[in-house]
């Protein structure tokens, strides 16, 4: 019971934070989308171990298939975010089998890179992709044919949440099951995960698929909703945050990418409304302190101060 | 056949700047395992530095140069102290946020100092002037900047193969407990390595200013082509370092003579090829 304490508390508190800030509700959907896209790099690198900085280029890639989608073949939001799904799982796959053959610094660039090749090719691609200017005239039917997309964002609201709850559970369960332990065990050590005769080799593979496919989720999500796809989509910085904000939570936990997102997005939304100059200050300080403080992530720190409240010696060695 | 010489004297030139920066990030990260993303910050903090002494303070171009050059190896060291010693015991990816994290608050440093404008630095006359090669003319600094690059790798070489240094440094390396039981002071040794780092990103900084303009995004702007020049050369590989930064140098340079349209597509897919089949890079250890 305890597992599943946390994250329905967290649900219950996007649905409190709907009703309690109605006008921030563009945010607040900008922040459930993001989540999407930080657990699946939790999958990849939390639970796989695999380093990735090119997050963005499943995110990308589910971003401009949803929004070509809508456009030329249906409107419909559920049918866009599979097609976003499979978009995002193909380029996972195609570059996955390349990427897992590699390992440390070489699989990092080659995600940068696989995610820098594609931002150029939809910036050349003008006529498609619409290039600089992004792809526009995106037009959404209502969700299941009910909820229609609002000005005001209620319905993208709604609809992003319950894509999160969906995820979330889904990766819950993955994590969990034989093939998420399997991770775990490659994650660690990867020799003995090979000796007891595991296909290390195609277990990365398919979690690199899964998390691609994920990403393209949150970008397909993120297209539909803000009816605009743009080449900020493939953009190194949105993986390098991704990664910052996972690491910022705590990696190798779901809970972990929904705080870290939650803390860096709403630190940001703050700091650099004041003062869009000199957030870094905020942003950066508040990276060192985690890391050399608390280098589990904010998860640990519950854990941490019940230590200190308890006493004894134990304090000293957490 | 111009085209060919006008191709090769760019992207030399051009490769030499990324070697500059790039080697000191491969002794960070290959000799000290430490995946140092605010290298760049260092070549940021040495063109500022540059940028102020001449345009604020007056001074000549070889006086800013070296004021810099010494300004950036003394902010270099206190940092090495206070953070990094700590950095090089982390893992992985808290290397890669503790790093990211002090980038932020260089850039941020910087430009609540400069703004955020261009950092413009003045080449003396003497470099400025253009020089005939028969087939074009070239500005000198850009003969400079090979000239420069060459007189690098060489001090490199001998730095860390024909000096006691060197040996220290390399014991230290494959294995500190044992270098240390040896009498060997690995802090030291880390410390006045970190510095040499911090002076050759400055180096390259200043040097580079006209291909790579400094500006306080200039650390992030650039990492991922400082990164990609240490993953093809082979991390700790001197000698990598600089094939990997004059190959991809020309390259690059080829590719934005030839195919304009298709030179960045060009470019990462070589990156791609190369690193798939040379997964440790070009001089790369396993």
């Amino acid at each position: 019971m305890r597992d599943h304490l946390v994250p329905i508390v967290m649900g219950l508190v996007a649905v409190g934070l709907f009703f309690a800030f109605p006008y921030d509700l563009a945010f607040l959907t900008r922040v459930l989308v993001t989540i999407v896209l930080v657990l699946s790099v939790d999958l990849v690198l939390g639970y796989a171990g695999i380093p990735t900085l090119g997050q963005a280029a499943m995110f990308g890639t589910g971003a401009y298939a949803a929004g070509l989608f809508a456009i030329h073949v249906w409107g419909d939001p559920l049918a866009g975010l599979v097609v976003g799904a499979v978009a995002g799982a193909a380029i996972a796959l195609v570059s996955g089998l390349v990427l897992m053959r590699t390992r440390g610094l070489t699989v990092i660039m080659l995600t940068i890179a696989v995610a820098a090749i594609l931002h150029e090719i939809a910036n050349r691609a003008r006529d498609l992709t619409g290039g600089a200017d992004g792809l526009r005239g995106i037009r959404m039917q209502p969700v299941l044919g009910l909820w229609e997309f609002d000005f005001i964002g209620r319905t993208g609201y709604w609809y992003a949440l319950v894509v999160v709850i969906v995820v979330y559970v889904g990766l819950s369960i993955l994590t969990r099951s034989s093939f998420g332990l399997g991770l775990r065990g490659i994650h660690d050590s990867p020799e003995r995960m090979r000796a007891i005769g595991a296909p290390v080799y195609w277990r990365l593979v398919t979690a690199y698929t899964i998390g691609g496919g994920i990403a393209g989720i949150a970008g397909a999500l993120n297209a539909q909703i803000t009816q605009l796809v743009s080449l900020e989509g493939f953009a190194f910085s949105l993986s390098a945050e991704a990664l910052i904000m996972l690491i910022l939570g705590g990696t190798g936990r779901l809970v972990g990418a929904v705080i870290g997102v939650a803390l860096f997005m709403t630190v940001h939304h703050f700091a650099a409304a004041n003062d869009p100059f000199n957030w870094l200050f905020v942003i950066g300080a508040m990276v060192l302190v985690v890391v050399f403080f608390l280098p589990q992530g904010i998860i640990s720190l519950p854990g941490i101060l019940l230590r200190h409240l308890r006493g004894g010696r134990d304090a000293d060695r957490a | 056949m111009g085209l060919f010489l006008n191709i090769v004297i760019d992207g030399t030139a051009y490769g030499m700047i990324l070697f500059m920066i790039a080697v000191g990030l491969s002794v960070t990260m290959g000799l000290m395992r430490v995946v140092n993303l605010a290298h760049g910050a260092f070549a940021l903090v040495g063109g500022a530095l540059a940028h102020w002494f001449q345009q604020d303070l007056g001074t000549g171009f070889g006086i800013a140069l070296v004021a810099a050059i010494a300004g950036t190896v003394i902010l270099a060291l206190p940092l090495e102290l206070v953070l990094y010693r700590r950095i090089y015991r982390m893992g992985e990816l808290q290397q890669v946020l503790a790093t990211i994290g002090l980038t932020f608050l260089f850039i941020a440093t910087i430009n609540l100092w400069q703004g955020s404008a261009l950092l413009v630095i003045e080449f003396p006359q003497a470099l400025r002037m253009p020089v005939d090669l028969g087939f074009r003319t070239l500005p000198a600094h850009r003969l400079a900047v090979i000239g420069l690059g060459f007189a690098i790798i060489l001090f490199l070489w001998w730095l860390l193969d024909r000096t006691r240094f060197g040996v220290r440094l390399r014991a230290s390396v494959d294995n500190r407990d044992i270098a240390a039981a040896h009498g060997i002071n690995t802090d030291m040794v880390y410390l006045a390595t970190f510095g040499l780092g911090a002076a050759l990103a400055a180096i390259g900084g200043i040097m580079g200013s006209e291909l790579l303009p400094i500006e306080a995004y200039y650390p992030l702007r650039y990492m991922v082509l400082f990164l990609i020049v240490v993953a093809v050369g082979g991390m700790g590989s001197i000698l990598g370092s600089f094939l990997a930064a004059l190959g991809l140098g020309i390259l690059e340079t080829a590719a934005r003579y030839l195919l304009p349209d298709a030179a960045t597509i060009s470019f990462f897919a070589i990156v791609i090829l190369l690193l798939t089949l040379r997964p440790n890079g070009l001089m790369g250890r396993v």
